[in-house]
């Protein structure tokens, strides 16, 4: 492709299966030495999965990976090291309270004569990669003494101090004053001129021209499109990055909406930590029984944080006002929204939605357990009369009622936790990634459910990062990015380039 | 069966089988062991730190650790045997009150419960982690306890009182009656109750269970209040058999009582584990501590040996998760 830049890693055909999913099904790239390639897609296209494997994290089940045209296999991320291939991961990975240059030697420190370790090399190597990164810190400064922008060149000092020919960086200016952003660039030009060759995984179309060279996207594990940049244009980008038709996915009963069941106004939530201010910035929504409203965001856009806060997770913390039935109210603890017939089953299912020792049974009855219980003690054998129906209407495959939720597929969980809160009768059902991690068949069946729930009166809000799957199953679509709502849209008017675009950092909605 | 009830029945056939290996070996070896007397000493040794032990079984389950449960037992044992030889004076009131068996006896589990409840609420309310709220809880339960006390055994404790220790009852010590008592209900409990399943719950995830709306913060303080009334219990027990309150009473007994629980199986990172399977780690303790007595093996042996049994234990508890996972 390139005549005069030697290609240094080259990767074909990668296929990486996870218990239940496809993560990666002919995937592959090529670095060149002093270029830069972008890597783009939508969230879950498996950019950070080919990462992984290309840096040794994983091993991928085929495909073959070659180095300076040699074929070779990683153990594990030392060997890739050993080759030459460095990652700085989105979330730093550096020690807080170590000081820079035992950061960047971390696991290498020289050694004098006597054993122990030899600072003055240390600072002194250090030293002379910081000066590459244009970096210009004192060594033995303590790491959380940096602002996030040293950090970062502090990771990828470190991986030039492994000698890193082709270095990896994963969304690296999420969190970066745009000062910052441009020392970085002067840095990644600085290593092209060395020869270094570069991954670059991005969001931001406006961080492509000034460095990029090439550009590879990917989608559903597959590299689906590639070429120069000067050759691509942005909206041939974004159809890549969206490609098929979401209607095939799974067809939508017509519905009937009916009065307005929930509404939200001004909701916020402060970030309690560095970065930008609000998780949440100003969301407004409303809600009517039978309706399925698509809440689409990349990750970070503040759709599971929205979510919380409506379910009263963040209460004292959160601002805003919350409608139900036209009336105000305020939770102070999820048992409050609860009480109010709200549920929400929540992205991370292990962490966050099921007590992984308890059975199905105990898992599903939780919320519900005081209508089996007669003076303080549980009637299982009314408990299991009053859940069964729901496990049932689920089709939870389970060899019984009392194993344990843990030894059930991601598909068979997630049908628990809808039994679960189908149980308490809702009337307004939060979804955050109702679908993550699920295999195609139990996702359909999913789709068919909150389907069936529309239909019968519920207001549902579904989070999802696929963008087909909020197409095929919204009513509306509302659209966050940063924290803020950036565009809504009805059935008819959200295409996938519309909703896109409107996700992508740093575009107001401009809808052409 | 399905596979998970098979593994933990295996799990605490494992417990039954190496103290019924104990039991046999140590019945060849000496011929006082197996004797009716024997066993109820044994019995009657294991008394109180099986009630310390439910108490802490409940805390490990909900995820959390008490560590101050042995000073908690001394405190309880002080105000009843203070409260019952002295009395009360409230001099701003002018009155002395005057306390019966039954109410130094409730005073006692009184003052051990309020205790757990004072751990608990500093846990859930200052978000303090449980080892340093009821580390805390040891030091200022043992500094009372002195203040109370003035640093001196209360003795003398009547005859009354004294049966909660060493009366029998249809031939058995009261001991055993109260022990065998607090199993049976926490048994119920933890198996049967909704407490129970909400407990398992909040240990086993408490991110998950706050999403589904328990309290959690409300059952964590009612463990830690049932860990420190238990703990009271037990204080009541030491100070009726010796018919004297001791200072120092407790000191060190938080280790007897985690080990038993973890002989037990049960999980330290909470969610998993059964009073039965502590019942079973105090007996193996109460037997082997006999045991090595009536070998005459020396006392600084005793603990060595016992250390490693706990460590033991451990292991192959770890080695069958481990299985499990895979």
């Amino acid at each position: 492709m390139i005549s005069e830049a030697k290609c240094i890693l080259e990767a074909e055909e990668i296929v990486k299966t996870f218990p239940g999913v496809k993560a990666l099904s002919g995937a592959g790239l090529s670095v060149y030495s002093g270029r830069l390639v972008a890597l783009l897609g939508e969230n879950g296209a498996g950019k950070s999965t080919l990462m992984n494997v290309l840096s040794g994290v994983f091993q991928p089940d085929s495909g073959t990976i070659r180095v300076d045209g040699e074929c070779v296999q990683f153990a594990n991320t030392r060997e890739a090291q050993a080759r030459g291939i460095g990652i700085v991961h989105q979330e730093l990975n550096l020690i807080p309270y170590l000081s820079v240059a035992e950061n960047v030697f971390l696991g290498n420190e020289p050694k004098s004569w006597s054993g122990l370790v030899d600072f003055r090399k240390m600072e002194a190597e250090t030293a002379k990669v910081l000066e590459r990164v244009d970096l210009r810190v004192d060594p033995s400064e303590l790491v959380s003494n940096l602002r996030v922008g040293q950090q970062q060149l502090v990771e990828i000092a470190k991986a030039l101090a492994s000698e890193a020919r082709v270095l990896i960086l994963d969304e690296p200016t999420s969190s970066l004053s745009s000062h910052e952003v441009d020392t970085l660039f002067s840095v990644v030009r600085d290593l092209k001129a060395d020869g270094v060759g570069l991954i670059y995984i991005t969001h931001k179309f406006e961080e492509l021209a000034p460095i990029c060279d090439e550009v590879v996207v990917m989608r559903d594990g597959q590299r689906v499109g590639e070429g120069q940049l000067a050759q691509m244009s942005r909206d041939r980008i974004v159809q890549l990055m969206a490609g098929r038709e979401s209607k095939e996915l799974f067809q939508k009963a017509d519905t009937v909406l009916g009065e307005e069941v929930l509404r939200a106004e001004s909701v916020s939530l402060p970030a309690q930590g560095v970065g930008r201010p609000f998780l949440v910035n100003d969301v407004s929504l409303s809600l009517k029984k039978g309706e399925v409203l698509g809440l689409f965001g990349l990750v970070g856009a503040g759709r599971t944080e929205l979510l919380e806060c409506l379910f009263g997770a963040h209460a004292g913390v959160a601002t805003g006002t919350v409608f139900i039935d036209g009336e105000e109210i305020q939770f102070r603890t999820p048992a409050d929204a609860i009480a109010a017939r709200m549920a929400f089953a929540p992205e991370d299912r292990k962490r966050d939605g099921l007590v992984l020792p308890m059975s199905v049974l105990e898992n599903a009855s939780l919320p519900t357990l005081d209508k089996s219980v007669r003076g303080g003690l549980v009637d299982v054998s009314k408990e299991t009369e009053y859940i069964k129906p729901f496990i049932d209407r689920f089709r939870v495959k389970t060899p019984s009622m009392q194993q344990a939720v843990v030894n059930l597929s991601g598909g068979n969980q997630q049908k628990v936790i809808l039994a679960k809160w189908l149980a308490t009768e809702p009337r307004i059902l939060l979804l955050d990634e109702p679908t993550r991690g699920i295999d195609v068949n139990a996702k359909r069946e999913i789709y068919t459910f909150i389907d069936e729930l529309a239909k019968a009166g519920l207001g549902l809000i579904v989070v999802s990062s696929e963008l087909p799957e909020i197409l095929a199953l919204s009513d509306r679509v509302i659209v966050l990015c940063e924290g803020r709502k950036t565009a809504e849209f009805s059935r008819e008017e959200a295409t996938p380039e519309r909703v896109l675009h409107a996700a992508l950092p740093d575009e107001v909605a401009v809808i052409d | 069966m399905n596979p998970e009830t098979l593994s933990a029945n295996l799990n605490r056939f494992r417990s039954l089988l190496a103290l019924g290996l104990m039991v046999i070996a140590l019945s060849f070896l000496s011929e006082q062991f197996l004797t009716a007397e024997n066993g109820f000493n044994i019995l009657r040794q294991i008394s109180v730190n099986l009630c310390l032990s439910i108490g802490m079984t409940l805390v490990i389950v909900s995820g959390g650790i008490d560590l101050s449960v042995g000073a908690i037992l001394g405190l309880a044992g002080a105000v009843a045997a203070g409260l019952l030889k002295n009395g009360l004076a409230i001099p701003p009131l002018g009155v002395a009150l005057v306390f019966t068996t039954t109410g130094a006896i409730l005073a006692g589990v009184l003052v051990g419960g309020a205790a757990g409840w004072a751990n608990g609420f500093v846990i859930t309310r200052f978000r303090l982690p449980p080892f340093v709220a009821t580390l805390g809880m040891l030091s200022i339960a043992r500094g009372l306890t002195m203040l109370w006390t003035g640093g001196f055994p209360v003795t003398g404790l009547g005859d009354s009182f004294g049966a909660v220790g060493t009366g029998t009852f249809l031939g058995v010590p009261m001991p055993v009656w109260i022990m065998v008592a607090m199993a049976a209900l926490f048994v119920v409990v933890t198996r049967k109750s909704r407490f129970g399943r909400h407990l398992y719950a909040v240990g086993g995830n408490e991110r998950a269970a706050r999403l589904t709306g328990l309290r959690v913060n409300r059952i964590k303080i009612a463990v830690y209040t049932l860990a420190g009334a238990l703990a009271g219990v037990a204080g009541l027990i030491v100070t009726s058999r010796l018919d004297s309150a001791q200072p120092n009473a407790g000191l060190g007994y938080e280790l007897d009582s985690i080990a038993a629980v973890v002989i037990g199986g049960t999980s330290l990172s909470g969610g998993r584990g059964t009073v039965m399977g502590t019942v079973l780690g105090c007996l193996i303790i109460g037997v082997l501590n006999n045991g090595l007595f009536l070998l005459n093996v020396s006392p600084f042996w005793q603990q060595v040996i016992k250390g490693g049994v706990i460590l033991l234990a451990v292991a192959i508890d770890k080695m069958n998760t481990k299985e499990s996972d895979a």
